[in-house]
Order: C-alpha cells, then structure tokens, then sequence
C-alpha cells in the first residue's frame, strides 16, 4: 500500500539515486522527461534504448504508457521530475486506467524549477506525487528519500525486470538534493533519437519499413 | 447524427492496423469510441486531456505500434505544443480525427473563438488538414491520412465538420433572470 506524506528532510544526491536504481535495468526501455533526467541518465548509461524527451513539457508519462502498451513483454522506465510530472499529473489517472505492469514511473523530486534557475516547486511545499500516483488508482506508490529505500526500490524494479514487469505499474518519488550534476547531453536531434530507439528494438527492417 | 463515417474509420483503423487509440470523447466521436472500445485488436486509452493522446501516439510509435487521437476541436488547443515540441520536431506520425464544435450552425458562442481557429493552428504547425463535411469523402479522406502518416511519417489530422456530424441542440429549461441586477 501507499506509504503516508513523507516529511523528512533526507534526500539523496540524484546521480547516486539514478546510478543505483540503473544497476536493475537490465534491457528497460527508458524515456527520460526534459532537464535534469535527460542529463542524468546520458551521463549514467547512454544507449539506443534510451529516448531523451527535450520538450513536450508533461508527455513523458502518455510517452511512456503507449510505449508500455505497444511492447508489454519489456520493462519500460519513464524518468522524470516533479515539475513535468505536475504538469502532466492527469496522466497518473490515464496509466491507473490501463494498468501496465511494465511500466515504472520514477520521479525525481528536488522540489525546484532548477533548468530555470531554481524556482521552488509545489513538492516542496507540500505537494505529494506518490500520493496523489496512489490517489490516481497506482496503489504502490512509493517515496524514497534515504539509500534503505533506494535498495529496497532497485529491488522491486528487477524483480519487475526478472520476472517480465509483472508487478507494476510502479510510481515512485524519489526524493533528491537540488544540486546540479555537470550537464551532459544526449544527441538533441529529435527524429534521429526517434529512429534510433526504434531500430535498436524493432530491428532495422520494422523500423525503416513500416508497413 | 451519421454512424456511417464513423463505421468507415473503424474499418480503416483495422485495415492501416492501428492498436492504440488515444482520445478525450465527444459527442461527435460517440459510434467511433464505442467501435474501437468493442474491438479487440484496439487498445482504447481515455486520456485526461488531449495532448496526452498526442504523447502516447508518439510512445505507441517507439514501440512498433499505430496510434490515433481522437479528440472535439477545442481540445486541440490543449495539443499546442506537444503536437509542435514533440511530434513536428521529431517527426512522429499521428493521425487525428477532430470532430468540429464552432463550425456550421454552432449555436454556442464559446465553441466558436476555438472552433474557427482549428485549421489554422494545426496548419501553422505544420499538420496536414483536411475537412471533410459528407460520409464518403470522411471515409475517403481517412483512409488517404491514415496512409500519410505512417508510410510518410507525417502529422495529419481530419476535420469531421458539423455539416456532417450535426450542430448540437440546445434546448432545455431557461433560468429565471433576477430583475435586481
């Protein structure tokens, strides 16, 4: 069950956070929301399976969710913050309606506009996600906020990796420092991350010719 | 209301093999959404607001699957930017079926300001529009968008006018006015 508003103070640095949680992903698809998480997982683990969202502000989830839906027998990743997620926040109630046990929403909460130059966010006065994940119908949702519970997380997610997802959908907050790592970039050419997700899990043939 | 373009875009959905469909619903879309909802090669996915259905077309994508949006014309302000930021940018395909509020014999003046600057939005995006306002031309049209889109990986989207999906009636009790104010 969902786990109680979290008033802790702890928070984990968010490149040790992400790092950790990596170490499961085995072959996960990941998509990661613009700023800090596109940045964090091309430093951590840079691959063709990996799609970098660099604007759309609030569709990583709805990305993610059709993503999960059209390959439900591979774990799917969706990496965010907690201000793409507030903004696209209905789409917590689109992916409690479809229910994909492959897909692992992981928030990335600084409680900070920091790609705008540090503008507080609603998290951080109160706001919960995994509460309102939970409230959305994702029953599991979970608030990390020291490295016991990162363990613990990394644990459920390659269970979901090992065991062909079947546990999820998975909605966690994962509560981090608002420091900002060096910035590392992914290629930004949208169409060329687009294809080169596709080949590397259709294959060059469905992914060049689609019928 | 005609049923019959909407039972033509149920047909082409399956025969262009779309597996997704995205939408907020619409009075217009009612046939359409209860087509795809009974098909089981179709995964139907309510969307909370628009510019959801536009996301999940382009995940559905990533994954090897055809999409398509359904939505009513005001919604497609709400599409602005993903169809712009994401879809335009990266070259995704989508394929929108639009039914039209604000168009022919609208009698609400609040669909009218949206309704009317429906094309020429999507237009400025770069979406391919086209209105349809007969059965056979929709069924037609759909087809030819639906081959657009994912054999030309272009953004399309067909405008179900109200000549054909009718204007919606208002006619119901009047509130009294008070006469103090």
């Amino acid at each position: 069950m969902s786990e109680p508003s979290v008033t802790s103070s702890a928070r984990l640095e968010r490149r040790h956070a992400l790092g950790t949680l990596l170490k499961a992903r085995g072959d996960a698809l990941v998509v990661a929301g613009l700023g800090s998480p596109v940045w964090d997982l091309a430093a951590l683990d840079h691959r063709a399976e990996n799609f970098y969202v660099w604007g759309g502000m609030g569709g990583t989830v709805a990305i993610g969710l059709g993503l999960a839906i059209a390959q439900p027998d591979r774990p799917v990743w969706v990496v965010t913050g907690d201000g793409e997620m507030l903004m696209g926040v209905g789409s917590l109630a689109s992916v409690a309606m479809q229910q994909p046990s492959n897909l692992s929403i992981l928030c990335f909460d600084n409680e900070h506009y920091v790609e705008t130059g540090g503008q507080r966010s609603h998290t951080g006065s109160g706001v919960d996600l995994s509460a309102m994940a939970a409230g959305a119908g994702l029953k599991d949702a979970v608030t990390v906020t020291d490295d016991e519970g990162l363990t613990a997380l990394a644990g459920t997610l390659a269970n979901g990796v090992a065991y062909g997802a079947a546990s999820g959908p998975i909605f966690a907050t994962v509560k981090v420092t608002s420091d900002s790592p060096p910035r590392v970039q992914p290629p930004r050419d949208g169409a060329f991350l687009k294809t080169r997700f596709r080949q590397a899990v259709l294959g060059n043939r469905a992914a060049l010719h689609p019928s | 209301m005609s049923e019959a373009w909407s039972e033509g875009a149920h047909a082409a959905f399956k025969a262009h093999g779309v597996r997704q469909v995205g939408y907020v619903p619409d009075g217009g879309l009612k046939t359409l959404i209860r087509l795809c909802e009974a098909d089981n090669d179709i995964r139907t996915v309510p969307a909370t607001t628009e510019e959801e259905a536009v996301a999940l077309c382009a995940g559905a994508w990533l994954g090897g699957q055809k999409a398509a949006v359904l939505m009513q014309s005001s919604g497609v302000g709400n599409t602005i930017n993903m169809l712009a930021s994401l879809i335009v940018t990266c070259r995704f395909p989508i394929f929108a079926i639009v039914t039209m509020r604000g168009d022919f014999g609208e009698t609400n003046p609040w669909q009218m300001p949206m309704g009317q600057n429906v094309a020429p939005i999507l237009e400025n995006l770069g979406v391919r529009v086209f209105k349809v306002t007969n059965d056979e031309d929709a069924v037609e049209t759909i087809n030819a968008g639906l081959a657009m889109a994912f054999s030309a990986d272009e953004p399309v989207a067909v405008l179900i006018g109200q000549r054909l999906i009718g204007a919606k009636a208002f006619t119901s009790e009047i509130a009294e006015e008070s006469e103090d104010v």
